[in-house]
C-alpha cells in the first residue's frame, strides 16, 4: 500500500470463517480467534453487520475490544485469491479472557503476505553454490541432505551427525514437530549429538525438581488468583508471561479475588495477596506490583547476583527453627528431610551476608510466606520461578534448595500453591528416548572440531548460546572450508557434490550446516542449505501452556512457496534415506527409517502424542503421558481455545476431562510416591565466573523485553519493534554511565576474557551501580558473546553469571533522535 | 467475565488519576467543522480542522484536553518546553495525542515527572517526546498522534489529522 493507510481497518463480515489459534509465542498461550474472509468484502459498522458483533458506528468504550492494525493482514492463497485476516484475543479463553499481549497482538501481521512484514520468509529450499544462494526444489535439497547424511552415517556412524533442535511448543515446535524431529534423530539416525535450542546439550532445565518427584508445571493459572503469597524468583512476568500476570496475578494482588478465596477455602483468613520478588534488578514487574498491591504488600529481595541458594537455605533453616514446617506431611509423603536440614543449614546472619538482604527483610519474607495465618492455617504460597534459577548459579543446586523449602511447608499439591517454572516457550514434548547415557556438551564438541554435519532445526545458536563468540568463530571457519570446496566443484552433480563436501568435512576440518527455519536469519551467513518451515496457521499444531493446557491451533492459510511443517520435513528426510538404503540393498538400515508415511501433521500427532500408553508400544517421553491417546484433533477442535489440561483423565461424551493440579493426592513422581528433599549446601560462585567478577567491574545481567519475541525472527522486520530497539539495549546506572562518558543511545562495548559484544546504552536511575541489564538473544549485540563456558552438572549454562568491562564506542545520531530512553518501569 | 470487571475497576482508578493530572484545562472547541464526505480520488479521510488553542497560552509540561476528530474522541495536547519530533508552534514543542491507549482503550494519564503517558489498565507507557512511541507495554501500536498546524499570525494551533488508528474505531472518522 503506497499510501500506507493506518487510520482504518477492514472488519470481518458476519459470515467470515472463524478458527482457533493459540498464540505462537510465550508459554502462556493466550487464546485468539482468526477471522478470514474474501478481501473483496468487508463487514459493516453496525454490530449486526460484522463478525465481532461490536457496534462501530460510535466510539467503542474502553475494554470493549482489542483490535488494532497489527491484528490484520491481507494474504494470498495458492490460487491467487486474496483474503483479509484478523486475529484477535478470545474473550472466552480462560487463559487471557480477551487480553492480548504486545507479542500475540502482532500475530496477524506476522502471517505471510508477499508484501508484508513476513515477506523475507523462506519459500523454497535454498542451497549455497559457488558464492551465492540458489533456490531449489525439495527433490534436489533432499538428495543433498539425505545423501550427505547417509554418507556420514555409513562411514562415521551417527555421532558425525550433529543437531541443534527445538524441544518446545508454539511456533517452531509443537507435539507434531518434536515427534517428527525426535523420531528422525533418536530412533532413525540414532544420534546422541543433539543439543536443545537454548542450551548446549540434550538436557532438561529442571533435573533437580523432577528427581525430587515434583514436575515443574504442577498447578493451574487459577492458583495464582487464590494464593496468599506469591514468592516469585528470577522472573519478570509482566514482560515475559504478560497475560498470566495481568489476568491471574493482578486480580489477586488488587484484592479482587478475596471472595473467591473465601469460597474455595472456608474458614481460612483471606486477603489480597502479598508478593515477594527475588531479583537483583528492579523489574517492570516489581514496579507494577507496587502500583497494584501498594508498596507495603510487595517485598523486593534484591539479592546479590547468584545468591539464591543462600536465600532459600536461610529461609528453610528459619522456618524449621520456628516450627512452621508441616511435620505430618513431611513424615507421610517425603524423605530426606533431616539430612536436608543439616546440609542446607544457614543462619539468618550467614544468609544476610551471602545475599546482601538485611535480616529483618529475610524474617519478613519468611513470615509472609510461611508463618501460619491468623486463622491458624498454613499460608498458601505459590513459588513461581524462571531464568534467574534456570540460568542461575547452578540450576541444579538452586532448584534443590527451593523445592526443599517448598516441600517442608507443603506448598505444592494444595490449591493456591505450586512450585512452577514460569517458562519461556510453550511446551510440546513427545519424543522417543534420547539415545545416550550422558549429557554431551555439543558446543564444545563443535569448537573441538568434532562432527561433520550440523543441522540447526528452528534454532539460532549464533544469537542464543553461551560462549557464543568463540562458538561462532569456529563454526564460521569450519563452514568456510566447506564453502571453498563447494565453490571449486564447478559443474558437479549432487552425488559429486556430496563427495566434495564429505571430503572437506572429514579430511579438512569443515562442517556442513543445514537449517530448517521460517526465515534465513543470521544463520544464512554461515549455512549451506536452508529448508523452509511453517508456523501455526499454516499447519495444524498442538502445544501445551504453563498450566499444561493442550490446544490445537488450526490451519487457516497456505504456507509460502513450498514450505512444510517440520514433522513433514523430517518425514521427507527419513523417506528419502529409506529409499536410498533400499536402493543400496540394505534392508536393515532401511527399516530404521520406516514409520514416516505421514501425509499430514495430524498423522505425526497420531503416531507420536497418541502412541504413549498403547499396548505393545516401546518407551516414549511425552508430556501427554499414557492418556495422550485420548486426545484427537476432532476432540481438540471442539475443546477450542480452552482445550484440556494434561494429563487427560477421561473423555465424557465429546469433552476431554483434564487435571487442574498435580500431587493433590500426596503422591509424587518417584517410585514410591514420596517426594525427596535434596541437599543443597550454599555453593558460592563457580570459579570461572568468580574470576571474571574479580577482573571486571560490571555485572552483565541479561533477559527479555516485553516487545521482542525470542531472537526477533519476526520482530526484526517490524518497524514497531525495530525502530524502538535497533540493537540490544543495555540498562545501566546513570552515574556509572556518566563516569564512562556514556549517554543514552551511545553504542558501548562489553568485554571480558570470553569475548566482546555491543549494545545501545540505556542509562537509568533505577539500575544499581555496578549492575547492567542487557537484552538477551537479539539480532544485533549478542549477550552470549560474553557468557562464560561454565555449566552445571547437567550442562545447563549460567547465562546470568556474566561480568564484564564497558567502554564507550561512539554514538549513533539516529538512535538518540528516534528512540525513547525513558524508564520502562511504571513507577 | 470477572477479569474484565477487574480491568474496569482499574480503568476507573486510572481515569480519576488522569483527570487529576490533567488539571482541568479544557479548551472548548469552536467552529468545529463537520466531517465532510470523502472527496473522490483521495485516499485520505476527510479530517476536520479544529482549533486546539493559542500556543502562548499553553502551560509547559501539562496536558490540554480537547476532542478530535469528533466529540467522542478525547485527546491531549502538550507543550513540552523544547523542540520535539513532530512538534509545532513557535518553539516546535507542541504535540498532541489520542488519550485512548491503543491496547484496550483505557485513558492514558500524563505523568509530568517522567514526561510519559501511562495506562493504568495494563501498564503501557508512551513517550510524547518521541512521536508517541511505546516505551513498554502490551499495545501493538504507538499512541495515535494528532497532526497539528500552527498559524503564527494568530498564534493558534489547529488539529488537522490523525496518524494512527484511534482505539475502538474501524475508522478515525465515524
Amino acid at each position: 500500500m503506497s499510501t500506507n493507510i493506518n487510520d482504518r481497518i477492514a472488519l470481518p463480515p458476519k459470515d467470515a470463517q472463524k478458527s482457533n489459534m493459540t498464540c505462537h509465542f510465550c508459554i502462556v498461550g493466550c487464546g485468539y480467534n482468526v477471522y478470514k474472509w474474501d478481501a473483496n468484502r468487508e463487514g459493516g459498522r453496525p454490530a449486526s453487520q460484522n463478525a465481532l458483533g461490536v457496534d462501530f458506528t460510535k466510539q467503542v468504550p474502553p475494554m470493549g475490544i482489542t483490535m488494532t492494525k497489527a491484528m490484520t493482514n491481507t494474504i494470498t492463497d495458492k490460487s491467487g485469491k486474496r483474503w483479509n485476516i484478523m486475529i484477535v484475543p478470545d474473550k472466552e479463553c480462560v487463559v487471557n479472557s480477551g487480553l492480548s499481549s504486545t507479542r500475540g497482538g502482532k500475530m496477524a501481521s506476522y502471517m505471510y503476505a508477499h508484501d508484508g512484514i513476513g515477506k523475507e520468509r523462506l519459500k523454497n529450499p535454498r542451497v549455497f553454490r559457488g558464492d551465492q544462494w540458489l533456490d531449489t526444489g525439495w527433490d534436489n535439497a533432499m538428495a543433498l541432505y539425505a545423501g550427505l547424511t547417509k554418507k556420514i552415517l555409513d562411514n562415521d556412524g551417527p555421532s558425525g551427525l550433529f543437531y541443534d533442535c527445538f524441544d518446545h511448543g508454539g511456533a517452531g515446535g509443537g507435539f507434531e514437530n518434536t515427534w517428527g524431529t525426535g523420531k528422525l534423530m533418536f530412533s532413525a539416525l540414532q544420534t546422541p549429538m543433539v543439543r536443545i535450542h537454548n542450551r548446549p546439550a540434550y538436557n532438561s532445565e529442571c533435573h533437580a525438581t523432577r528427581e525430587m518427584g515434583v514436575g515443574e508445571l504442577n498447578n493451574s493459572y487459577e492458583d495464582a488468583q487464590v494464593a496468599d503469597t506469591i514468592f516469585c524468583t528470577g522472573a519478570n512476568p509482566y514482560e515475559t508471561q504478560s497475560n498470566y500476570f495481568l489476568n491471574h496475578w493482578v486480580p489477586n494482588l488488587s484484592g479482587a479475588t478475596v471472595d473467591k478465596k473465601k469460597k474455595w477455602f472456608p474458614g481460612e483468613s483471606a486477603a489480597a495477596a502479598k508478593v515477594i520478588i527475588v531479583d537483583p534488578r528492579r523489574t517492570a514487574t516489581v514496579a507494577i506490583c507496587e502500583q497494584v498491591a501498594g508498596k507495603d504488600n510487595v517485598l523486593h529481595l534484591d539479592i546479590e547476583p547468584g545468591s539464591d541458594t543462600a536465600l532459600f537455605n536461610t529461609l528453610f533453616t528459619y522456618v524449621v527453627d520456628k516450627g512452621w514446617h508441616d511435620k505430618e506431611f513431611i513424615a507421610k509423603h517425603t524423605r530426606g528431610f533431616e539430612d536436608a536440614v543439616k546440609t542446607n543449614r544457614m543462619s539468618l546472619e550467614e544468609g544476610s551476608k551471602a545475599t546482601g538482604i538485611p535480616v529483618a527483610k529475610l524474617i519478613q519474607a519468611a513470615e509472609w510466606a510461611y508463618k501460619p495465618k491468623a486463622s491458624g492455617h498454613r499460608p498458601r504460597t505459590f513459588h513461581p520461578y524462571e531464568k534467574g534459577i534456570i540460568w542461575g548459579n547452578d540450576n541444579y543446586v538452586i532448584q534443590s534448595a527451593l523445592v526443599s523449602l517448598v516441600l517442608a511447608t507443603q506448598n505444592v499439591g494444595r490449591r493456591g500453591t505450586g512450585v512452577c517454572r514460569l517458562g519461556g516457550h510453550q511446551e510440546g514434548y513427545t519424543r522417543p528416548p534420547y539415545p545416550g547415557d550422558k549429557k554431551i556438551y555439543i558446543d564444545q564438541e563443535v569448537i573441538n572440531g568434532k562432527g561433520l554435519m550440523y543441522t540447526l532445526w528452528g534454532t539460532n545458536p549464533f544469537q542464543t548460546t553461551l560462549n557464543a563468540e568463540q562458538h561462532r568463530l569456529v563454526l564460521s571457519r569450519r563452514a568456510k572450508i566447506v564453502n571453498e570446496a563447494i565453490a571449486k566443484a564447478r559443474g558437479a552433480s549432487v552425488e559429486q557434490l556430496i563427495e566434495v563436501i564429505y571430503d572437506a568435512c572429514k579430511n579438512k576440518g569443515g562442517m556442513f550446516i543445514a537449517a530448517m527455519n521460517l526465515y534465513p536469519t543470521v544463520i544464512s551467513e554461515e549455512a549451506h542449505l536452508l529448508l523452509p518451515a511453517t508456523h501455526p496457521g499454516e499447519m495444524n499444531l498442538t502445544s501445551m501452556n504453563g498450566e499444561r493446557r493442550l490446544r490445537l491451533s488450526e490451519k487457516f492459510m497456505d504456507a509460502p512457496g513450498s514450505a512444510k511443517p517440520d514433522c513433514l520435513i523430517a518425514a521427507e528426510i527419513a523417506n528419502t534415506l529409506k529409499a536410498m538404503y533400499l536402493r543400496d540393498n540394505k534392508p536393515e538400515m532401511a527399516k530404521r527409517f520406516e514409520g514416516f508415511e505421514w501425509k499430514t501433521e495430524e498423522d505425526a500427532f497420531n503416531d507420536g502424542f497418541r502412541r504413549a500408553g498403547r499396548p505393545g508400544v516401546g518407551p516414549i517421553d511425552s508430556q501427554g503421558g499414557d492418556t495422550g491417546y485420548l486426545a484427537t484433533y476432532a476432540l481438540l477442535r471442539k475443546a477450542g481455545n480452552n482445550g484440556v489440561q494434561l494429563p487427560i483423565k477421561r473423555v465424557e461424551g465429546e469433552k476431554l476431562i483434564g487435571t487442574a493440579m498435580h500431587y493433590d493426592d500426596g503422591k509424587f513422581d518417584t517410585k514410591d510416591g514420596r517426594a525427596e528433599f535434596k541437599p543443597a549446601p550454599w555453593n558460592g560462585l563457580p570459579k570461572p565466573v568468580a574470576e571474571q567478577k574479580a577482573k571486571h567491574k560490571y555485572w552483565i545481567n541479561s533477559g527479555r523485553a516485553n516487545e521482542v519475541w525470542q531472537t526477533a525472527y519476526h520482530d526484526q522486520y517490524n518497524s514497531f519493534v525495530r525502530d524502538r530497539i535497533p540493537m540490544a539495549f543495555i540498562e545501566m546506572n546513570t552515574e556509572d554511565a556518566r563516569q564512562l562518558g556514556v549517554n543514552a543511545g551511545d553504542v558501548i562495548e562489553v568485554f571480558n576474557d570470553y569475548g566482546s559484544t555491543y549494545a545501545m546504552a540505556y542509562p537509568l536511575k533505577s539500575i544499581k551501580a555496578g549492575q547492567t541489564f542487557m537484552l538477551f538473544g537479539y539480532i544485533k549485540g549478542v549477550h552470549g558473546d560474553v557468557v562464560t563456558n561454565w555449566v552445571d552438572r547437567n550442562v545447563v549454562p549460567y547465562y546470568k553469571g556474566t561480568w564484564g568491562s564497558i567502554r564507550r564506542v561512539g554514538s549513533v545520531d539516529d538512535y538518540k533522535q528516534t528512540i525513547s530512553f525513558k524508564d520502562r518501569r511504571y513507577a | 467475565m470477572e477479569d474484565l470487571k477487574i480491568g474496569r475497576r482499574f480503568f476507573l482508578k486510572s481515569g480519576g488519576a488522569a483527570a487529576a493530572v490533567a488539571g482541568g484545562t479544557v479548551i472548548p472547541i469552536h467552529n468545529a467543522n463537520a466531517a465532510a464526505p470523502a472527496a473522490q480520488a483521495t485516499t485520505a479521510l476527510p479530517y476536520p480542522k479544529k482549533a486546539v488553542g493559542k500556543a502562548g497560552g499553553m502551560p509547559i509540561n501539562q496536558v490540554v484536553s480537547f476532542t478530535y476528530p469528533d466529540a467522542s474522541s478525547a485527546c491531549y495536547a502538550i507543550r513540552m518546553g523544547s523542540a520535539v519530533p513532530g512538534g509545532v508552534g513557535p518553539n516546535g514543542d507542541i504535540v498532541a495525542y489520542s488519550s485512548y491507549c491503543t491496547h484496550m482503550g483505557c485513558p492514558v494519564a500524563y505523568d509530568g515527572s517522567t514526561r510519559t503517558f501511562k495506562c493504568g489498565c495494563h501498564f503501557s507507557i508512551f513517550d510524547p517526546e518521541n512521536l508517541g512511541q511505546m516505551v513498554t507495554g502490551q499495545a501493538t501500536e504507538d499512541l495515535p498522534r494528532i497532526k497539528l498546524e500552527y498559524d503564527a499570525k494568530t498564534d493558534s494551533v489547529h488539529a488537522v489529522g490523525v496518524d494512527g488508528l484511534i482505539y475502538g474505531r474501524q475508522s478515525n472518522i465515524l
